[in-house]
């Protein structure tokens, strides 16, 4: 029988064998397959008993998302309370038990210690063993909490978006959005369905959305930045190339008119002007006859060199930023279009001053300003400045990039020259800062209802040093000129950052 | 210097003892708020209720195995450490069952001291005792059924679930008959054949009737290979595979419930939804049938390859209810691969692989039939139980519930498997005196 025996000891071990085998599988190669799973409960919980990492501010003393402790049949589990509830909630984004957003959804694998660098390995090996809990990453920002308390009062609850930035390492400054809402609702009852209510004077308010990167707006006038580049770095034109101006631009034989002055209602006439005054008075005629002359082709050329048609780089989910550029409508809804012949398919003259079909973030149009501050070179936009491990490490500091060169420094240094003429006597003196030069562009949108605007306002300063650059927008004004409604917020804005 | 087989035992059994003291310990630190530093009274009464275990075998069985009864107590610790982590109220019960079964090893040891093979002449009456054990939950009465099976006996605040013991019975059985006629038995004549046709058919009948097909697989392996060392006749087993596929096919056309089981194992997650059985509606099937299972699984890969350590692993919703039905019981496996990481899963199944090597070592050097059989049946009974429940985790085979011996939580399955161990060793104390002159 022992011949028997020895085959059938061998079959029980082969038993067990592939017990070891099967248990490898799903330890090693299917975790990562299971752990995305939506129906992962164990993961779902699993997140909360890793005590998060801060998100501070650039102070170190604002922290905008914090840990609450409750204990859960015996385990302790870490839940997200956010201190500064709803300053920057659109960036910040949520954890909860049901999802998660903005910021804490892209960085959750340092904020979790779940990425494998050296130290989280380490330190998460420890707590472990040490029966403790794993303790994730700190983030700090490069977010000014006084600019941005400031930012969101000069919202003041309307529908609109404040983005500032240092135009020299592309590092968000401040990054307001409103409406905004209060993230610790989410984990209350009927806390979703109460932010969902929220009221603000627009048709949308959308209280989620971050429209600092992912809100589009027809950018008006602040586009003819992109045009004036255009215009000066192919050398078709020159600052002092001189232009008639009869109160409208004729493109296929129909009369495009000039915006109608704030105080008359009739549409301003301004005579002989040169390239530089068309931009001061921001003189939609001039630069429709500019946009007939160098083609639609070359505009959206260069636009694209600003970072027009790409999603800006940043720290915060792809999803929620949006690529600016021409939209039409299709099917499924409002899409980039990327037109195959410009030069044929799009009104020239009326993209040259920011309608047509063209919408852009006020990111986008913040890095336009931000690239003229800087030379003709454009920043890379970040907002962490760094991860730090429970343990104090550093574990990643951003070091600022450029994206590339979008302009030549000739064109960048007379575009600043241009900007400062609309601040000094044109359509943006409302942002003018006593003993500080303030270079800026205004806008001013229309909307589907009459005389009801979107107000922008682009601008950095000091011009001749530029430290700080801020786009403002302000959506569905009455009436509302960017230079009235966005120019001042700008202002307060960049005194707070130039004094800090 | 050589260490007699006793005080290797002694000396193993210290070891699981400061190994017990470890894993407390380790929960003990993770689980602070929640349990007392009393848990370590738990080492210190295992250890102490061993080494009653080890007095009675170095007075019955001094030459016996030296190394299956710390490996059992390594497993039974590694079982009570991981369901006092789950819950300490189950674990005093447990600890309770423990105490009872090391009772029973000892009165084993004790009652068949003098020759274990007077079995042999009764060995009808435990065929017959299997029959009436497997079927004993049926009575009405005193049977009770736990989620739908009807497996257990109420008796004051225990349940007994007799099947455990009847599994035993129908080894000494199978080894008592087969023994006695397996020159007959593998001529394949029907009249040879008829006592043991007749058993082991009424009890996979009970095994039919109380959809206990995790018991149905186990009983129809262990005969199968018992035949098979009986009688040489690899044609036996072949043939009754293959009469176990096509009896399988019939029952998954004829059994819902198997039908289900099997549409768990193939495809527990689905990408549309289905209609789900328990609230009548149409529903993911891993958020209906398959949840154990996957969630199960979900509990083994958040382990990893380290594990989350005694005592952190995650093992309740947020509310605070349990993530997996059954934890302590047929998914202790998922909870101690989720906390001790595939390091400490691969390790508790090669304490497995090295319990079922001693049990055939025993068989190989016992003398007469009876013995190699009783040996053989009861290790490769020990190690396809193991395989039926984990592989049903693992998603090798189909999910069936059995306990994994002496680690999950249950009674029965507790006594039965020291009552396992007293008969190895008292198969391998007669060996070993044989042998030494």
């Amino acid at each position: 029988m022992n011949k028997q025996l020895l085959r059938l000891s061998v079959a029980s071990i082969v038993l067990l064998l592939v017990l070891v085998l099967a248990t490898t599988y799903w330890q090693t190669w299917a975790v990562a397959g299971l752990q995305d799973r939506q129906d992962n409960a164990v993961q779902a919980v699993a997140q909360f008993t890793v005590a998060r990492g801060l998100i501070e501010g650039s102070n170190g003393q604002t922290i905008f998302a914090a840990n609450r402790k409750k204990k859960v049949g015996g385990n302790t589990l870490y839940f997200r309370r956010y201190p500064q509830s709803g300053l920057a909630a659109q960036t910040i984004g949520y954890s909860t038990t049901g999802s998660t957003a903005g910021l804490e959804r892209s960085l959750g694998d340092f904020l979790t210690g779940s990425n494998q660098n050296l130290s989280n390995v380490f330190q998460g090996t420890l707590d472990r063993l040490g029966g403790g809990t794993v303790h994730g990453d700190n983030v700090v920002l490069t977010l000014n909490p006084a600019a941005q308390r400031l930012a969101m009062q000069q919202l003041g609850g309307r529908c609109g978006a404040v983005v500032a930035m240092n135009p020299r390492t592309g590092a968000i400054l401040a990054m307001a959005s409103s409406p905004t809402y209060d993230p610790n609702l989410l984990e209350k009852p009927n806390g979703y369905a109460q932010i969902l209510k929220t009221k603000a004077p627009c048709p949308y308010p959308s209280p989620f959305l971050n429209r600092a990167t992912a809100g589009l707006w027809p950018p008006g006038s602040t586009f003819k930045m992109v045009t004036a580049a255009a215009a000066l770095d192919t050398g078709t034109f020159t600052p002092d190339s001189r232009f008639k101006d009869p109160g409208y631009c004729t493109e296929y034989g129909k009369k495009v008119y000039n915006s109608s002055a704030p105080d008359s209602g009739a549409h301003e006439v301004f005579g002989n002007v040169t390239l530089a005054q068309g931009f001061q008075h921001s003189i939609n005629s001039v630069y429709c006859n500019v946009g007939i002359k160098l083609g639609a082709k070359t505009i959206l050329e260069y636009a694209k060199r600003f970072g027009f048609y790409s999603k800006l780089p940043l720290e915060t989910p792809s999803d929620e930023r949006a690529a600016s550029g021409l939209y039409r409508s299709t099917k499924h809804g409002n899409q980039l279009w990327s037109p195959g012949n410009p030069d044929t398919e799009v009104d020239v003259g009326r993209l040259a001053f920011g309608q047509e079909r063209m919408l852009a973030s006020p990111l986008q149009m913040l890095l336009v300003g931000a690239t003229i501050a800087n030379g003709g070179v454009v920043p890379r936009p970040y907002i962490v400045q760094r991860v730090v491990g429970s343990d104090g490490s550093i574990i990643s500091q951003t070091q600022p990039q450029m994206l590339g060169r979008a302009i030549k420094p000739e064109t960048a240094a007379e575009l600043n020259q241009f900007m400062q003429l609309v601040v000094k006597g044109g359509t943006g003196t409302a942002a003018q800062i006593p003993g500080v030069t303030v270079a800026g562009k205004t806008g001013t949108a229309e909307t589907a209802a009459n005389h009801v605007y979107d107000a922008w306002f682009v601008c950095f300063a000091p011009a001749e040093n530029p430290r700080v650059a801020v786009a403002v927008v302000v959506e569905n004004q009455p009436n509302g000129f960017g230079g009235a409604v966005a120019a001042p917020i700008a202002k307060v804005v960049l005194q707070k950052l130039l004094g800090g | 210097m050589r260490l007699s087989y006793r005080n290797r035992e002694l000396v193993s059994l210290v070891a699981v003892g400061l190994i017990t003291a470890t894993g407390f310990a380790s929960v003990y630190i993770a689980l602070k708020a929640k349990v007392s530093s009393g848990s370590l009274g738990y080492a210190v009464f295992f250890f102490a209720l061993y080494l009653a275990a080890h007095l009675v075998t170095r007075w019955v069985v001094p030459l016996a195995d030296p190394y299956l009864l710390p490996l059992a107590g390594l497993l039974t610790a590694i079982g009570i450490t991981e369901i006092y982590r789950l819950g300490t109220k189950d674990a005093f019960k447990q600890a309770i069952w423990i105490v009872i079964g090391v009772a029973a090893f000892a009165l084993t040891l004790l009652l068949l001291r003098k020759d274990y093979r007077v079995m042999e002449q009764y060995k009808y009456l435990f065929g017959v005792g299997a029959i009436v054990l497997f079927f004993l939950p049926q009575l009405p009465g005193i049977g009770t059924s736990v989620n739908g099976a009807r497996l257990w006996l109420r008796l004051g605040p225990f349940q007994l679930q007799p099947g455990e013991f009847g599994k035993i019975a129908l080894i000494v059985f199978l080894a008592a008959y087969l023994r006695e006629k397996r020159e007959v038995v593998a001529q394949g004549r029907l009249k040879d054949w008829g006592p043991m046709l007749l058993i082991w058919g009424a009890s996979m009948l009970v095994v039919v009737v109380t959809s206990d097909f995790g018991s149905g697989l186990l009983y129809f392996g262990i005969f199968l290979a018992m035949l098979y060392v009986a009688t040489a006749r690899l044609a036996f087993v072949g043939a009754g595979l293959g009469l176990f596929l096509a009896g399988s096919a019939l029952v998954y056309e004829g059994t819902p419930h198997v039908r289900e089981r099997i549409i768990n194992w193939l495809h527990p997650w689905t990408t549309t939804k289905v209609y789900c059985p328990l609230n009548g509606q149409l529903t993911y099937r891993q958020d209906c049938q398959s949840y154990q299972t996957v969630q199960s699984l979900y509990s083994i890969a958040h382990g990893g390859f380290g594990g989350t350590g005694l005592g952190s692993g995650t093992f309740t919703t947020l509310s605070g209810a349990p993530l997996v039905p059954e934890q302590n019981t047929d998914f202790i496996y998922s909870a101690l691969a989720q906390e001790l990481g595939l390091i400490g899963a691969a390790a508790l199944l090669m304490v497995y692989m090295v319990f079922v090597l001693r049990g055939f070592r025993i068989a190989l050097a016992a003398s007469d039939g009876f013995s190699k059989l009783l040996a053989a049946g009861l290790s490769f009974g020990f190690a396809l139980q193991a395989f039926v429940i984990v592989g049903g985790i693992l998603r090798v085979i189909p999910l069936t519930g059995i306990t994994l011996p002496f680690v999950s939580y249950g009674g029965s399955s507790v006594v039965s498997n020291f009552i396992l161990v007293a008969l190895l060793l008292l198969v391998s104390h007669r060996a070993n005196r044989e042998a030494t002159p």
